[in-house]
């Protein structure tokens, strides 16, 4: 994992609480957990029907009847349980969710995002985001700032189709933590070494700057 | 009831060109492998797949898109399988996509006997292109219909001889869901036991909805 990414993770989950039932998407959202502060027990769910998810097995724990979402061995936690994909989205679509954290290739001013499809490229697909996106209580958006060639992925309206519309509570990059409010979206924490011009420059989004802007802390 | 219990053969040769089938497991976990290899053998044609996704890594529902022998498929993600989004760019195979949580209701809706439900996934993106949009309560939702099929196939862990079966571990997913909702139900089954082995408390789909039982050969 590169240091931007640490520190996205890292900061994300300074957001979550004692008791919170959160789904982290694959990749950047699931080294989360990695990050969870002492003290702070949060249950994980996974979208293919598990509550409790825990860390990939030793080799003496592998079992293949146990995977995530992306089809990779896993483990699940004492006090944990698993059911079938109708009871999966009945907790995610109604409400159950606390937090969601995931990726996108998009994320607009007024708290949409676009995640799953690229317009004449390879699809993905949508999987269980739209569910998770409309249904949980707090999306988390986990992204690098802007794409590898610098196009800001952080837009005043997203340019590919979205995957949900206005449904985003936040977003964490490498260099800045921003609230989606219903002025737009407000600049609240900037990377060390960082200033707002900065993060400006690298935003296609106008940002409001909070007046109690602060570091990420590391 | 041992009649249930027939060989992978007969079971495939139940199945014609052109059905539409759904097929259980999540990324290939829970999902009826021997009854995919034997659809490879007997090389049906033009089938139309309902599935979570189309499989990864050479396993699952991989292999019927790598034999070209689907017309279509009706999935969430296809992202972990490059190769079905290959054949759709280049026109070679139909892919629609919808969101998880909205595939595992239309499926629900068809074998319980509902015309339909409202659900806000979707909203606002090129999913509700085409559908109904009611307002509940001051809430909008889309009308989603449920989704016919010819067959589907499905797979446990412990079954007994009249079809009443467990799952072990994230193996559930769409299985128990998928078994209600067509005429022809095949279960393939890691285990199986006699009638009155398993605790009636354990069982998670009751025998009754199964048609015929295959015993996994992987």
């Amino acid at each position: 994992m590169t240091p931007e990414k640490e520190l996205i993770a890292k900061r994300i989950a300074q957001e979550l609480k004692d008791g919170y039932v959160i789904n982290l998407g694959i990749g950047l959202p699931t080294m989360v957990t990695h990050y969870i502060p002492d003290g702070v027990d949060v249950l994980l769910q996974s979208e293919n029907g598990m509550i409790r998810m825990g860390p990939p097995p030793k080799p003496s724990q592998f079992d293949k009847n146990i995977t995530n979402a992306g089809a990779q061995p896993v483990t699940i936690l004492p006090g944990g349980a698993f059911f079938d994909s109708a009871l999966s989205f009945c907790i995610i679509r109604g409400g159950h969710v606390d937090v969601t954290v995931l990726g996108a290739l998009q994320v607009d001013a007024s708290g949409s995002l676009a995640s799953h499809i690229v317009p004449g490229k390879l699809a993905s697909g949508m999987g269980g985001a739209m569910d998770l996106v409309t249904g949980s209580k707090q999306v988390i958006v986990a992204t690098t700032h802007t794409l590898p060639d610098g196009t800001p992925k952080i837009r005043s309206r997203c340019t590919l189709p979205v995957t949900a519309v206005n449904r985003v509570n936040k977003i964490v990059t490498e260099l800045a933590v921003i609230l989606v409010t219903p002025e737009g979206l407000l600049l609240t924490e900037i990377a060390e070494g960082c200033n707002p011009n900065d993060v400006q420059g690298v935003t296609e989004a106008r940002l409001l700057l909070s007046p109690n802007l602060k570091h990420i802390p590391r | 009831m041992n009649h249930k219990v027939i060989s992978v053969q007969e079971a495939v040769s139940k199945l014609q060109d052109g059905m539409t089938i759904l097929i259980g497991g999540f990324m290939s976990t829970g999902t009826p492998e021997t009854l995919i290899n034997e659809i490879v053998a007997q090389g049906l044609q033009n089938l139309t797949i309902i599935s979570n996704d189309s499989g990864h890594s050479g396993t699952g529902i991989a292999k019927l898109v790598k034999a070209r022998q689907l017309k279509k498929i009706i999935t969430t993600h296809i992202g972990l399988n490059p190769e079905t989004g290959r054949q759709m760019m280049a026109g070679e195979l139909e892919v629609e996509l919808i969101p998880q949580g909205t595939l595992v209701e239309r499926i629900r809706a068809a074998g319980g006997g509902l015309g339909g439900f409202l659900t806000p996934t979707g909203l606002g993106t090129s999913v509700q292109d085409g559908k109904q949009i009611l307002t509940i309560h001051g809430r909008s939702y889309l009308l989603e219909l449920p989704i016919q099929a010819d067959a589907a196939l499905i797979r446990g862990s412990v079954m007994d001889t009249s079809g009443n079966m467990l799952y072990h571990g994230s193996t559930r997913n769409f299985n128990p869901i998928m078994a209600t909702a067509a005429p022809l139900v095949i279960a393939e089954a890691e285990q199986i036991v006699s009638v009155g082995e398993l605790d009636p408390n354990h069982v998670v789909t009751p025998g009754l909805f199964v048609d015929y039982i295959v015993k996994e050969a992987l």
